[in-house]
């Protein structure tokens, strides 16, 4: 084969490296973007509440804006098996499920051995799946990574219903 | 939420791009034969096949047991791992190598294989929490096994082999997968502690020592065997991979800059006590130095040839099987880099880096998806083993850090790290399977069985999740939650 078409082939493989490249990029999409939601939220409370999202805003984001929060004191079991039962906050995390290790051992068919954990940073409590059979819901959403939660949110587990109490 | 957010498989795309690679591949292959061989034998083509029915199978097995996987990653990797068979093949036609591409092309399949293997029988990565302390003895096991008698060997001045008959392995490949479970499985389970006690000294709290006993008991270890071994590369490695996966565990900056006070004490002291370690100081300070470049052991002869290479390299490269890279000691191993600077170019070589980098973010992605700390942490480890491997090897060969041997992912020529790395490959495809699978929303399962040992099988009830239409599952999500009200 002469040196030419040689030399042609040799640029059509760089070409074609960088084909791949530009491909696998435009076939990424918006994959790579980290939405508002998924941004740790502590770090939004230093700061004025932005305007309040269209509808797609979740459940979970609270525009309590300036004003000094109470600080959540009680978990309270409000609705299952346990209702009633209610758990002091202090400064250690809580973790909630099935299994007898666990903080709050909820006594409910639907929640997984280790369920969620509850746990504070600041003066905020985060609530976590820890990939629970089926799943952790906060209000109306399902859980996909550590929220906060406020005082008055439905922690809903299995058939078990918490919330934070002041 | 609409039918678009929904997380599709997006395996067709993979297969595209697949294709793509395996045409990049084989056409790298068919170039060196062309440039250097009269004509194309059957061996070109049986070697072509064999590559491609290799990742044609593993894009199968994705399709059937893992088919939410991330669809960019298995590309990427044939991508790199074919222009590495590519560049080995071109090498044996030197004087310096024989039949190693053959050798690298059967390590592949074995590694792929394995691949196929672990993704099969592992199924949820979650399983490896429990072998949290088991990797670490069998890091230690497998870090110390080259400093045995009679089983270790000695090569190029580091002892990281050990030989069993005519195959040699270098077990310190396999440990940096273990290392990095058990990093993340420890971090896992014990982050509160290490986050929430801890004494405030200005603006950073620094945790209590015995919270991390443990680790630091790896970590010396790890270092001490490797230091012991002469094997500056991976103790740098694994040092990176501990710093890293506990500040993204603690997200507390003071681990950075802990981190680098002790990278800084540990170049001063092994330039003072590690004969080996100050020879590759000198050769970085003054590569250019005659009396260096001309000395017999220790010398910056490699490396020099290394930068002309990619010099003679320019920006379009001499094309495959045009340059000298032979010139170069260790060519189709440590210095393989420098090889494809050389006859690809810098279009070339930073369209390599470029692949490197989007698998980095493609592990990545996977970490930041997935909904469970232990996949998270072990994602961000995985990915970090892989970054720092190119980032040692492309800067020492640029003198931008030291030179330390360390084979680069995909490319280099050695059985262990491509196995170790295809490894790591099933592993963060199985992260990423779990990250995208859209969350089941049906009825709820009752967890009495195994749920109360406090282990769950994740992947029951993916039935529901796989074979409902979105908008089916969608109304279902409706009546289940109205029902609740």
């Amino acid at each position: 084969m002469s040196e030419l078409a040689i030399t042609v082939l040799q640029f059509g493989l760089l070409l074609l490296l960088w084909i791949l490249i530009l491909s696998i990029i435009a076939a990424q999409g918006r994959d790579m973007m980290v939405s508002k939601r998924s941004r740790t939220r502590d770090r939004r409370n230093d700061k004025p509440a932005p305007a309040p999202h269209d509808s797609g805003t979740p459940a979970t984001v609270h525009q309590t804006g300036q004003a000094p929060r109470p600080r959540p004191r009680r978990l309270v079991v409000s609705e299952g098996p346990l209702v009633g039962t209610e758990v002091e906050l202090g400064s250690a995390p809580i973790m909630l499920g099935r299994a007898q290790e666990c903080t709050v051992v909820l006594e409910d068919d639907y929640a997984s051995g280790k369920h969620a954990r509850l746990f504070p940073q600041g003066s905020r409590w985060f609530l976590e799946d820890l990939g629970s059979t089926n799943g952790t819901w906060l209000g109306d959403e399902q859980l996909t990574r550590a929220s906060t939660v406020e005082p008055g949110d439905r922690i809903r587990i299995g058939k078990t219903v918490l919330e934070l109490r002041t | 939420m609409n039918a678009a957010d929904h997380p599709k498989p997006r395996r067709n795309v993979e297969l595209v791009l697949l294709l793509l690679a395996l045409l990049i591949s084989i056409g790298a292959q068919v170039l060196v034969g062309l440039a250097l061989d009269d004509e194309l034998t059957t061996p070109y083509w049986v070697e072509g096949s064999i590559l491609a029915a290799l990742a044609l199978g593993f894009h199968v097995v994705l399709r059937i047991r893992a088919k939410y996987a991330d669809p960019f990653i298995l590309p990427i990797v044939v991508t790199l791992n074919g222009l590495g068979i590519a560049m080995i093949h071109r090498l044996d036609f030197t004087a310096a190598f024989d039949g190693v591409a053959d050798r690298q092309l059967m390590w592949t399949g074995v590694s792929m294989v394995a691949a196929v293997v672990l993704l099969w029988w592992l199924k949820d990565h979650r399983k490896l929490r429990q072998l949290t302390y088991i990797s670490l003895a069998a890091s230690i096991v497998l870090l110390l096994l080259p400093i045995v008698p009679g089983l270790g060997q000695d090569m190029y001045g580091a002892q990281v082999w050990v030989s069993i008959g005519a195959m040699s392995f270098q077990p310190g490949e396999i440990a940096k997968i273990t290392l990095a479970i058990f990093f993340a499985g420890f971090l896992a389970n014990n982050r509160d502690l290490i986050l929430l006690a801890g004494r405030k000294i200005g603006p950073m709290t620094f945790p209590r020592a015995r919270d991390l006993a443990p680790l630091f008991i790896a970590w010396l270890v790890a270092l001490g065997v490797l230091i012991i071994q002469n094997d500056l590369g991976n103790a740098l490695m694994f040092f990176g991979l501990f710093v890293a996966v506990i500040y993204v565990a603690t997200s507390r900056i003071s681990w950075i800059a802990i981190g680098g006070a002790f990278i800084a004490l540990g170049a001063v002291l092994a330039y003072q006590m590690v004969p080996h370690a100050r020879q590759r100081f000198e050769i970085w300070f003054n590569a250019f130095d005659d009396e260096i470049y001309n000395r017999e052991f220790g010398g910056s002869h490699q490396l020099v040839q290394g930068i002309f290479g990619l010099a003679h390299g320019g920006l379009t490269g001499t094309g495959l099987g045009n340059g000298n890279p032979s010139m170069v000691a260790l060519a189709n191993s440590d210095m393989i880099i420098a090889a494809f600077g050389e006859e690809l170019g810098f279009i070339g070589l930073g369209a390599m880096l470029l692949l490197f980098l989007m698998l980095f973010s493609r592990y990545m992605r996977a970490a930041i998806g997935t909904r469970d700390h232990f996949g998270k942490l072990l994602a961000t480890g995985l990915a970090v083993v892989l970054v720092l491997q190119v980032f040692v090897v492309v800067g020492g060969i640029t003198r931008v850090i030291p030179m330390t041997g360390l084979a680069t992912p995909f490319l280099a020529a050695g059985g262990s790290a491509l196995l170790a790395n295809w490894l790591i490959v099933a592993l963060v495809l199985l992260i990423s399977h779990n990250a995208r699978r859209p969350i089941v929303v049906g009825p709820m399962v009752n967890t009495s069985g195994e749920g109360a040992t406090g282990i769950e099988d994740p992947l029951r009830g993916s039935d529901t999740g796989q074979h409902a239409p979105a908008e089916s599952r969608a109304e279902t999500r409706e009546h289940f939650l109205g029902g609740e009200r």
